[in-house]
Parts: C-alpha cells; structure tokens; sequence
C-alpha cells in the first residue's frame, strides 16, 4: 500500500476492533455485521461504476448467487463451507462472464436495464427453483475453518470485518495500480484507451467479474452467518439499496463505499423511534444528503480538510 | 468523409504532412491507419505487416500511436497520470498481482512513475505534473496527448491538427517539440494540420489530399509552388506563402 493510503487503512483497522470494546452488545455487533456485509458488496460496485464508469443494478443477483450455491453446496452436499463459499465465488464469475459478454456492448441507461434483468432473472430462479420457494431454507451451516466454527455473533464480527480489510486493501492496491488507472481511463475515454493499447473489453469484463465476486463472498458470509436464507433478501430492492450506498457515500472514493454502507445500513436503526414515520425521515435524510452532498460524503469530506489545510487524506 | 485511390507512403524518420482543405478526408485517413475506421477496400502496411481489420488497440501496441482532433484527455485524471496510463502496452500487471501487490508490480510501478516523469520532463509539463489534466489550457492538453502517445514508444505518431485552437508562442512550442521527437527519438511523424506556417516549418514532406483523392505529393518547396495546389486552396493562396516566407 502507498503511504498515502497506509494512515487511513490504520485507523479503519483500529476503528473496526475499536467498536467491540466501546459497545459489545449484541445488537450492536449484528448491525455492525450487517455494516459490514453491505461495505463488501459496495467496495464491488463502487469499482465498478465509480472508477470503471459501468452501471449494474443486479449486484443482489450476484450476492444471491454467493448465499445460495455456498449454502447448498455446504448443507445438501456436504462441502467445507470455505470451499463452497470459493465455488460460489466461481459460479459468480461465470454468471458476471455469461452477463457481461452480451451487456457490456451497452452503455449507460440501456447497460443498467440489462443488468437489472439479470438481478430479475436470478431473483425469479431462486423464487421457484431454490430450495423452499419463496420461503428459503435454514439449517445452513456456520462458517468454519479447519475445524473451529464461528458461532457467536463477536466472531462473525471479527470475521466480516476482517474480510472487509482484507477486500479494501485489494481493492486499494488495485485501484492504485497500472490497471486501476487503465480503468478509470476507460471511464474518460474509451477512444483515447484504444489508442493507447488497452484491451478494453477485457478490463471490463474483468472488473464486471472482480465485483460479482466481492458480491457472492459477501452473499456467502451472510447465508452462512444467518443459517437461514429466502429470495426477498436478494431482490430489485437490495440493488438499489447498493446503489444508495456507494452514492451517498461518495462513488469516486473507495472509502465512501465503506461509509456509505455504514451510513446507510446504521439509519434505520436510528430512526425506530420515529416509529411509522422512520421511513418518511429516511427519505428525508437521503434526498437533502443528494442534494447538499451531491458528490458523496466522502470526498466532499475530503474537500473540506484539503481546504483547512489537512493533506494527509487518501485520495485516489 | 470518402477516400477514393489514396495511395501514399511515410518514410521512417520523416515527419509528413497532411494537408488540405476541410473535408478532404485527412482525418478519415488518420482513423483508417489507426484501426478506427475500416476501409471498404484497399491496404495499410506498416513495416510490411497489414494493418486493415486489425483493432486499433492492437495497432497501438504494434507502435502506431496517436493523438486527436477534439483532445482526448483522461480529464479526470491527473497530467502524470495520463501519462502514466499511456506505458500501459510496455508494462504487465494484472488484476491479481496488482491487488496483492507482488514485488514485481511494485518494482514496475516505480518505473512506470519515474518514465512518466522523465517524459512530463521533456515535454516541458513537469511543473503540471498533479494539475487535474482537464483544468490545463489547450496548448498544453494537447502536449499531454503528445506525451501520452510517446509514453508508449510508438514507432509512428499520428498527430491530428495539433495547433488547433493554439496561440502563436504556443503553435512555435509545439513546432519544437515536434521536431524534436522526430530528431531525438527518430519517432516518424503524421501530421494533419491546417496552420500552414508550422507544416511549412517542420515538415520533411507534404501530401495534399482535396475531394478524398491526393493532387501532389512532395517537399513544402514544391508544394507551394504547385498550381493544382493552389487551385484547390483557391483563395488560401496567398496563406500559404505568406506563411513561408514569415519563415524565411
């Protein structure tokens, strides 16, 4: 990792051990949990549309994918639950393959409909091919390595958010290297990356692949952590929820897909007190943060401590 | 833009003109040799090898590369960075060993960084080096697009009306630099560009393309001098000697 970078990967560790000691309930570890799944899935999407400049509203279709092959795999046949969750990451891949070969020729609006079809379609096989229907099956086993199991809610706290470092610190290696700047190339000019050499179909393809993966790990720890999983969890909705994620955090910045996700995962808890009115006040918060924040939390955060004379911020 | 029986050759180590008037099909020319367009007929060689139905991805990394008309900047990115994405057909890592940082990438990437400094450098932007690439103003943007095309290590630069929209002082800059790719680097040259002056200046040879067909062909002595030339130009006659001799 850069120096630039290493600082704030620092304080991310810290903060993520941090949160057990100050509150170690329960609850608050299951919503940190769940924090923590969603950042692995929006560090995904933030790549791909925010450095790549690809659109895809069928990320739930991907993570579906990662909940339901590591859980039949691991339950029905019995395999490791690492091993299924690393076949699952392979369905995955072959899924973003069969998806982006066709959907990648498109751009923008039509890009996005494609994939959303594709979130529809993996929706629509789990409703009537997945085990249970629409009502999902249980019984799917914790996760377990080399014989020691994970059942209590502080280790699959360690676990997720450990997995969450060990994706953002990829991702920022990527991000800053020779085919990170070949992405966010692609994103200002696909002519001038032609004439430049660069195969931009296969980057594409590539990052379409590399955030189907981040999804289906992602999708995988969460079957494996609830033991219990259903259709309605990966539908239209949680795609969008995604979208919502690495927007409001700030789709430029792979931070801002982990605070966007915090962000938006933590909010409704907060505004159960608001009863039947939490999701009127969610909308509120969210439409005057578009509004006000267009360019996403985190690097309007960032434009501020530049302008205070802080430097030290990573900053792709 | 319609080319009909275009037949015309670049020496290594020349920097050629293309000339002619809006229309002409100059442009179609450049997009045909880089792999943008497709000709229904004919060929392209570049040191014997074909170049029709080959990507122009693929013809960049065979050394052929180029800038454009209407800047084609990575503007979000940095002017090092730019650079930096043009040393991408000389480098190697992928999507795995760059997220787990293997030695060799990291290795890699300081040469990447230190090359692409060493060519802000010769194109005189080392000052710019972290300037977002679309916050700088048109002459040096299109310097940029010059330096990224070298940071490939092309063996041929295509150049599309690079003074387009430059001043005086910025047109003699970009003369120079130009020229000195060409005597430096022995990079060859093509160059599409109206400003009659800087062709005059810099170029080894001129072809003058009107209608989609080439009228002459030769040293930008002769060219001025040819009749056919000055026909086509009508009224541009006057230019392009004025532009001479303000050289000479």
């Amino acid at each position: 990792m850069s120096k630039r970078n290493l600082p704030v990967f620092l304080i991310f560790v810290f903060l993520i051990v941090l949160l057990p000691v100050v509150s170690g309930s329960t609850y608050t570890l299951t919503v940190g949990i769940f924090c923590g799944i969603n950042a692995m899935v929006a560090i995904g999407l933030c790549i791909l549309m925010g450095y790549a400049g690809q659109v895809s509203l069928g990320q739930a279709g991907f993570y579906g994918i990662g909940a339901y092959v590591s859980s039949i795999l691991s339950l029905h046949l019995g395999i490791p639950v690492v091993i299924s969750i690393i076949l699952a990451m392979m369905v995955a891949a072959i899924a973003a393959v069969i998806l982006a070969v066709p959907a990648l020729r498109l751009k923008g609006h039509y890009l996005a409909v494609a994939t959303l079809g594709f979130g529809e379609i993996i929706f629509i096989i789990l409703n009537e091919w997945g085990p249970g229907g629409p009502s999902g099956f249980g019984d799917i086993p914790h996760f377990s390595l080399l014989g020691y199991v994970i059942n209590s809610t502080t280790g699959y706290y360690y676990l997720i958010w450990g997995s969450v470092a060990a994706v953002m610190l990829f991702s920022i290696n990527l991000i800053n290297s020779r085919t990170g700047r070949a992405l966010r190339a692609i994103h200002d000019s696909e002519l001038a990356c032609n004439a430049m050499g660069l195969n931009v179909v296969a980057l594409k393809l590539k990052v379409f692949i590399l955030s189907a993966v981040y999804a289906s790990f992602a999708g995988s720890l969460y079957a494996h952590y609830i033991t219990f999983v259903s259709p309605s969890s990966f539908s239209l909705f949680y795609s969008i929820l995604l979208l919502m994620m690495v927007i409001v955090g700030g789709i430029t910045n792979l931070w801002g897909a982990i605070i966007g996700a915090v962000v938006i995962t933590v909010l409704p808890e907060l505004l159960r007190k608001f009863q039947e009115f939490d999701v009127l006040v969610y909308g509120l918060i969210l439409t005057l943060t578009l509004m006000f924040f267009r360019k996403g939390l985190v690097p309007i955060l960032i434009e501020k401590m530049k302008k205070f004379g802080g430097g030290a911020v990573a900053h792709h | 833009m319609a080319l009909r029986d275009i037949s015309l050759e670049v020496k290594q180590g020349e920097i050629k003109a293309l000339i002619g008037p809006n229309g002409a099909g100059k442009t179609t020319l450049l997009n045909i040799i880089s792999g943008i367009f497709q000709p229904d007929k004919g060929e392209v060689f570049f040191r014997d090898a074909g170049l029709v139905s080959l990507s122009s991805a693929k013809i960049a990394r065979m050394g052929i590369s180029r800038t454009f008309q209407h800047v084609e900047l990575f503007g979000n990115m940095t002017v090092v960075e730019n650079i930096m994405v043009g040393r991408y057909p000389k480098t190697k890592a992928g999507f795995f060993s760059s997220g787990f940082r293997l030695p060799y990438v990291v290795r890699e990437e300081k040469e990447i960084q230190h090359r692409s400094e060493e060519i802000l450098e010769y194109i005189n932007l080392a000052g710019r080096k972290d300037e977002t690439a679309s916050n700088l103003p048109i002459g040096e943007q299109r310097i940029l697009e010059i330096g990224r095309a070298l940071a490939t290590e092309p063996q041929l630069v295509l150049l599309d009306e690079p003074a387009a929209g430059l001043n005086i002082k910025e047109t003699r800059d970009l003369g120079e630099i130009i020229r000195k790719i060409r005597n430096n680097l022995k990079i060859t040259i093509v160059l599409v560009e109206h400003d009659m002056d800087l062709v005059m200046r810099i170029s080894d040879s001129i072809t003058v393309l009107n209608f989609g067909e080439v009228i002459a062909d030769g040293t930008p002595l002769e060219i001025q001098k040819n009749p056919e030339v000055i026909v086509a130009y009508l009224g541009e006659e006057e230019e392009i000697q004025a532009g001479y001799h303000a050289d000479t």
